[in-house]
């Protein structure tokens, strides 16, 4: 009953929001306009975190927190901070049934594209929680692969940032921060690549390195990253010499 | 002590079939001058030793233990551990994956079981620290370290501690870079250029500078100013293509084509770079002493552009962010 409500209620402020933009912005600069534009944006996604879609998407805050900081005894990985891009990605890997997920699946099957640009900028904006609880301790393994990488396996951190924080600019997509996701969530995204479940990213990169990667490797790394500070997952800065 | 083989080997295709594993038997008479023929000849061959070098847990607690990391250290972060000797923003580990450590990626400890060695670039019979020299000369841009220089001892001590057990002389399964065969295309550098925007731009910049991460060389630049010289062997079609082919886009070698990996290994190396410290005083002089091999591009024309006036400065050791850098030519 409560969530039918609010339902009804995510409808009318979203025919609202769509409703009053068109008209402000013909009286207003342009600047305003896109202020408003981006509020109006803003508020369509923290409708669907909160209470879902008017089509039928679940509430995100459900399994990914209100503040989008994760479970990470269940698994589910933190939203908040990662870069727009790399979020706008997976929801239409999703989306396009690419990424193998079937909770995810259904719920992206049921966002548009503006609503998922829209969740990508919400969540992007959000600061990622200091300290996603890694109680075990990773194994020397772990930071040998995330630092120096094994055989034909790079570093993690080549790609992912020092302490796994992702790069930016415009390799955020294609390179997101990893640190402090849970890992139980990071071994199973290594092992959906090395099963061919998981798009492999530019150039089949994951998809490579998840065939490569031992059981025992995949356990160790993600537990390296799973306790590395999410306090830091601020994309590494990347600059063109 | 016995080693499981190498489980990267497999990914080197063109040499993972010709491999028999014969350990402790290496095939005398290998010609020490090497050519395009005889690395084919060796690739071919089935007299491969597959050799895995030692898990660096295994360094040893001591005086030369210490060495041996110190060894490990430059190659990983050369320019900051030998920034006398460093006149780009590369790493030993650029070129030699992994530490050194990689088949197929010229590693270390097939290199020290190779010297000393004939090389028809020096024309005479070289040592592997002479070989290093050459390194620094050319593909680090830098000054050669002198001959029992720490730094020097170092990478030695590191390679033969990495080569331990390895037959001195055998042919060592992974050794160099894979030998690819001439494309039947030829190579081309739109299409190379096609390759290199969509397999190498992301890391390595479209415009080939690589990319800085907090500050410090990342992805290194693979022509201008601040990348190998001329007189480098990544300046090499046939090398480049090789250690493209078997190592990049990292993380996924050999899922380019031979075909593609000649053609970008064109594009890059049909840009101009610092000059090789051998110049004579033109570009003609150079070519013909240094560069009059099918794999060369110095002295050609590439792309309307004659290449081999070189950019930036040859030998600085400035360092990654050299004041004498210059803006690289033909970007």
């Amino acid at each position: 009953m409560r969530s039918m409500l609010a339902f009804a209620v995510a409808l009318l402020l979203g025919v609202a929001a769509h409703a009053a933009v068109p008209l402000q912005a013909s009286k207003v600069s342009v600047s305003e306009a896109g202020q408003l534009e981006r509020d109006a944006q803003i508020e369509l996604a923290r409708q669907i975190v909160m209470h879902g879609s008017p089509q039928g998407a679940h509430s995100c805050a459900t399994c990914h927190g209100e503040e989008g900081q994760g479970k990470t005894k269940a698994a589910f990985p933190h939203l908040a901070g990662l870069p727009a891009p790399y979020l706008i990605r997976q929801l239409r890997h999703f989306n396009q049934m690419a990424r193998d997920n079937p909770s995810m699946q259904a719920i992206a099957h049921n966002l548009s594209e503006s609503q998922i640009v829209a969740l990508a900028a919400y969540f992007s904006r959000l600061v990622p929680p200091p300290v996603m609880g890694a109680t075990v301790q990773p194994p020397a393994l772990g930071e040998q692969l995330a630092l120096h990488g094994s055989g034909a396996v790079p570093a993690c951190v080549t790609c992912h940032g020092p302490g796994g924080r992702g790069l930016g600019g415009a390799l955020s997509a294609a390179f997101p921060p990893i640190a402090g996701q849970p890992a139980v969530y990071l071994e199973r995204q290594l092992v959906a690549w090395r099963n061919d479940k998981r798009p492999a990213g530019p150039d089949g990169l994951m998809g490579a390195v998840g065939k490569h990667l031992t059981v025992e490797q995949i356990r160790a790394v993600s537990l390296y990253f799973a306790a590395q500070p999410t306090l830091s997952n601020v994309p590494t800065a990347v600059v063109r010499p | 002590m016995t080693r499981p083989c190498t489980l990267h080997l497999s990914r080197i295709a063109g040499l993972a079939a010709a491999i028999v594993v014969l350990a402790g038997c290496g095939r005398p008479g290998v010609p020490k001058q090497e050519t395009a023929a005889s690395r084919n000849e060796r690739a071919a061959s089935p007299h491969l030793v597959v050799f895995a070098p030692p898990p660096l847990s295994e360094i040893p607690d001591d005086a030369f233990g210490a060495e041996v990391r110190h060894g490990e250290a430059l190659f990983r972060n050369t320019l900051a551990n030998a920034p006398q000797y460093v006149g780009n923003s590369l790493t030993c580990q650029s070129c030699h994956l992994d530490a050194g450590r990689l088949a197929g990626s010229a590693p270390m400890w097939a290199a020290w079981v190779s010297y000393p060695a004939y090389r028809s670039k020096d024309r005479r019979v070289d040592t592997f620290a002479a070989r290093l020299q050459g390194c620094f000369r050319y593909s680090m841009n830098g000054k050669p370290p002198p001959l029992g220089s720490p730094v020097l001892v170092a990478l030695e001590a590191y390679s033969y501690w990495m080569a331990k057990g390895a037959p001195t002389g055998a042919l060592l399964a992974g050794a160099r870079y894979p030998v690819l065969p001439r494309p039947a295309q030829g190579w081309n550098y739109a299409r190379g250029k096609t390759v290199y925007e969509q397999h190498c731009a992301l890391c390595h910049s479209p415009d080939g500078q690589g990319l800085l991460v907090d500050g410090k060389p990342w992805f290194p630049p693979v022509w201008g100013s601040r990348s190998y010289n001329w007189g480098a062997g990544m300046a090499r079609l046939d090398l480049a293509a090789g250690f493209i082919k078997g190592n990049m886009p990292l993380g996924n070698g050999g899922s380019l084509t031979d075909q593609q990996a000649w053609d970008v290994a064109y594009y890059i190396d049909g840009h101009e770079r610092p000059q090789d410290p051998r110049y004579l005083g033109s570009i003609l002089a150079t070519r013909e002493a240094f560069h009059a091999g099918p794999f060369d591009t110095y002295g050609r024309s590439v792309d309307g552009r004659l290449l081999g006036a070189g950019t930036g400065t040859t030998g600085t050791t400035t360092g990654a962010h050299g004041k004498r850098a210059t803006k690289p030519a033909g970007t």
